[in-house]
């Protein structure tokens, strides 16, 4: 649910929604209301994830849907008293109020400033260990995901400079730890560290302790709530990385995940998207187009089965529109690396459908081509931010489209540097040996400009994996003796590896089930 | 199969050591900035490199912009620049500001890359040859230019012409000979005579200019997937 509202900040002024001028009290509590927090409390002190779950999920939705449409829920002084006063309970709630004012209203920078100490509050009491309740994983997410989606949007907020009352400048100025870029990195290092997630995933690879395979719950009495929280902080932290332009640290926060395999990750859907996404875009953007492709073809194929069971999740919006930005990164790399191979016949034919036109218009590289690149780039990368916060004295400007115009840039600069690539490849395809000479004569160019265009195609498909190996992307490959081109088509090899494992456990599974009849 | 990045990773010094340690453990604290600085200095003068100090450093300078420092910023570069064929130089570029590019010292670097990027080495070389005041600040730079114009021709050529590798190596005449000799020497290199055009080099093999060679990796599954199973095979 966290962020159906991805794009929202284009609604540049903050609308100063006065609760009273709407007709909102903050302090009545609807019956309905009462019985939500009165049960919701008491399946969390019960640790019964499964009504936490659906309250979570269902309820929160329904009653938001029917009464708070436009108007936020009761504030937490209000509803305290039904709730023992619980600390962290407020806390939670606060989480949820806040959340759902960002999904329906605009904020306003002081209840940015107050959703931040909230954050702090809660994770301070998570990372002292104090909590020791069972939270459903799609909640757990969820606030891993809204915290970043809310440093994205606060730093967004803040670059649009020249809108800004002197007042907001002042509470800019005076609350500067608010949404600080260092806060929002450490709080998800500090759940990383503080979980030991790292450990306990290695440790299960040993067989040595259990997550994956109760999803991270606890079926012990202890409390899941640290230990996933640091393991979503691992995506959060990948996220982050990604809006600044940093992916290679991001993708190595991510590592402790295999993310070829099930994990807790794919337990949320929201989750598994997100980390897809920018486990994709930072592939993309390091020129490892064919692991992007890869994991852009698994999900996406995942999410063409599986959608129809999403239709009534508060996250369907979220899961089309990533879906859709998906298939534009996939476009795009396919464009640059066409292994059309590695993508399913489901994946291609919607891919086709929707970017087929465009995809062939890509080929030429001519100034439309870079055009539909700068669109579909612009379309579908990540919300890039500027995590600086700006100079005061200087004059008022807006800078929020700095970050994004920078990876734009680099981006098309490397599109261009591969423009002669697609003209080689046409040829390729259809000599198994041609000469230089030949060859230079049919592409229109000189031998040592054929000979920098060739050596460009091999170093811009062969790309450098994250041990140093180097792996090559290309569909058709050469090599050259003296003065003659010799041409290889890759096939690409089926993995039949991982197909055998899953069967073996399956088969297991079953023969376990029926050892288990007794027959009389 | 030696196509394993050359890092030109010497033994680690202990200063390297401990700011490493710094970057694992404290990867998003303001206070390491100045050691990461005198890191990317040790890293020059001791011909050694890590891509994730500087990219650290980098990010602290995006997040305190008036902290930054542009001769170091031209330094982490110019090291980048060396680790091709890895995309260091563009993972750097991501992280500094489009206004900080503009200066002219970094114009000149990004169109060393650009040359780079595109094999275009006659036009690198001469431009480096303009701008020796970069490049010769950082030692070691010639000689990793070399060996990624090298990587980037063992890629593509089974056999070279001895002009071509003159020319993407910058070094000609008796230089030539005598690095000729020394990767006859060290590293399997065979000269060869050419059709009436003077001589070629016969590279050694790898998978990519023998494809032959390559084998199947994925036949291949790692072994943590296999543990799975090591239940059931017991």
């Amino acid at each position: 649910m966290a962020a159906s509202y991805d794009y929202d900040d284009s609604s540049a002024v903050p609308s100063q929604q006065q609760p009273d001028s709407l007709g909102y009290d903050p302090n009545f509590v609807p019956d309905s209301v009462k019985s939500f927090v009165v049960h919701l409390y008491r399946h969390i002190r019960e640790k019964n994830v499964y009504e936490i779950h659906q309250m979570y999920e269902t309820s929160f939705q329904t009653l938001s849907e029917r009464m708070f449409k436009d108007s936020p829920w009761p504030s937490v002084d209000a509803v305290s008293p039904l709730v023992d006063n619980d600390h962290v309970f407020c806390l939670l709630y606060r989480e949820m109020w806040f959340r759902h004012l960002y999904a329906r209203l605009t904020p306003t920078l002081t209840q940015r400033i107050d959703s931040w100490d909230n954050y702090c509050s809660l994770f301070q009491v998570v990372l002292h260990g104090v909590v020791n309740m069972q939270l459903p994983n799609q909640w757990l997410w969820d606030m891993v995901d809204e915290f970043v989606y809310q440093f994205q949007s606060f730093c967004q907020y803040r670059a649009k400079m020249k809108s800004k009352t002197e007042q907001e400048i002042a509470l800019l100025k005076q609350f500067d730890q608010a949404w600080n870029v260092y806060g929002v990195l450490n709080y998800l290092q500090a759940l990383v560290e503080k979980s030991m997630i790292i450990q306990i995933l290695e440790q299960e690879k040993e067989g040595l302790e259990q997550f994956t395979a109760t999803d991270g719950y606890d079926y012990n009495g202890g409390s899941n709530v640290l230990k996933v929280l640091g393991y979503f902080s691992m995506v959060g932290l990948l996220r982050v990385h990604c809006l600044l332009g940093d992916y290679h640290t991001g993708l190595k926060c991510l590592l402790p995940i295999d993310i070829t395999q099930q994990g807790v990750f794919t337990s949320v859907i929201g989750c598994h998207i997100t980390t897809i996404y920018h486990y994709g875009f930072a592939n993309l953007m390091m020129r490892r187009y064919v692991e992007a492709i890869r994991e852009f073809n698994k999900i996406l194929l995942y999410i063409y089965k599986t959608k129809q069971y999403h239709q009534k999740s508060p996250q369907y919006e979220q899961i089309l529109k990533k879906n859709e930005q998906m298939y534009a990164l996939l476009a795009i790399c396919l464009s640059l690396c066409p292994q059309v191979k590695l993508v399913d016949e489901a994946v291609n034919s919607q891919l086709r459908e929707k970017y087929g036109e465009k995809m062939l218009r890509m080929q030429r590289y001519d100034d439309e081509a870079f055009a539909l690149y700068d669109e579909l780039f612009s379309y579908a990368c990540p919300k890039f931010i500027t995590p600086s916060a700006p100079s005061y004295e200087e004059p008022l400007v807006n800078y929020n489209q700095d970050a994004y115009r920078l990876q734009l840039k680099l981006f098309l600069y490397e599109v261009k540097q591969q423009q002669l690539l697609s003209g080689v490849r046409t040829f390729l395809k259809v000599y198994s040996t041609i000469s230089f000479g030949k060859l230079a004569t049919y592409m229109e160019v000189d031998e040592p400009t054929l000979r920098t265009i060739l050596m460009t195609y091999k170093h811009k498909t062969h790309s450098v994996d994250s041990d140093g190996k180097i792996i090559s992307n290309a569909d058709f490959d050469f090599y050259i003796d003296d003065d003659m081109i010799h041409v290889v088509e890759s096939k690409p090899v089926k993995q039949y590896g991982d197909y055998f494992l899953r069967q073996i456990v399956k088969l297991e599974g079953v023969m376990s089930d029926m050892d288990r009849i007794k027959l009389d | 199969m030696g196509m394993e990045r050359d890092l030109g990773q010497k033994h680690q010094s202990s200063v390297a050591e401990a700011v490493e340690q710094l970057v694992a453990v404290n990867p998003y604290n303001p206070d390491i900035l100045p050691d990461l600085e005198n890191y990317v200095n040790e890293q020059v003068s001791s011909q050694t490199y890590s891509l994730d100090a500087n990219l650290c450093l980098l990010r602290l300078y995006q997040f305190e912009p008036e902290r930054l420092s542009t001769q170091i910023v031209a330094r982490i570069l110019v090291k980048a620049l060396m680790a091709m064929p890895a995309p260091d130089f563009s993972l750097c570029l991501f992280l500094i500001p489009e206004r900080v590019q503009m200066e002219e010292q970094f114009k000149t670097l990004i169109v060393l890359s650009h040359y780079l990027e595109t094999a275009r080495f006659r036009q690198f070389w001469d431009e480096a040859a303009k701008s020796r005041h970069i490049v010769e600040a950082v030692p070691g730079f010639e000689h990793a230019i070399q060996a990624y114009a090298i990587h980037v021709l063992s890629l593509s050529y089974q056999k070279v012409p001895r002009s071509v590798l003159a020319e993407a190596i910058n070094i000609e005449g008796l230089s030539l000979d005598k690095f000729l000799e020394h990767h006859i020497a060290n590293d399997g290199w065979i000269l060869e005579k050419g059709q009436g055009r003077g001589q070629l080099i016969s590279l050694p093999q790898n998978e990519f200019n023998h494809p032959g060679l390559k084998k199947s990796a994925a036949d291949s599954i790692p072994l943590d997937h296999i543990t799975r199973i090591f239940p059931i095979l017991s």
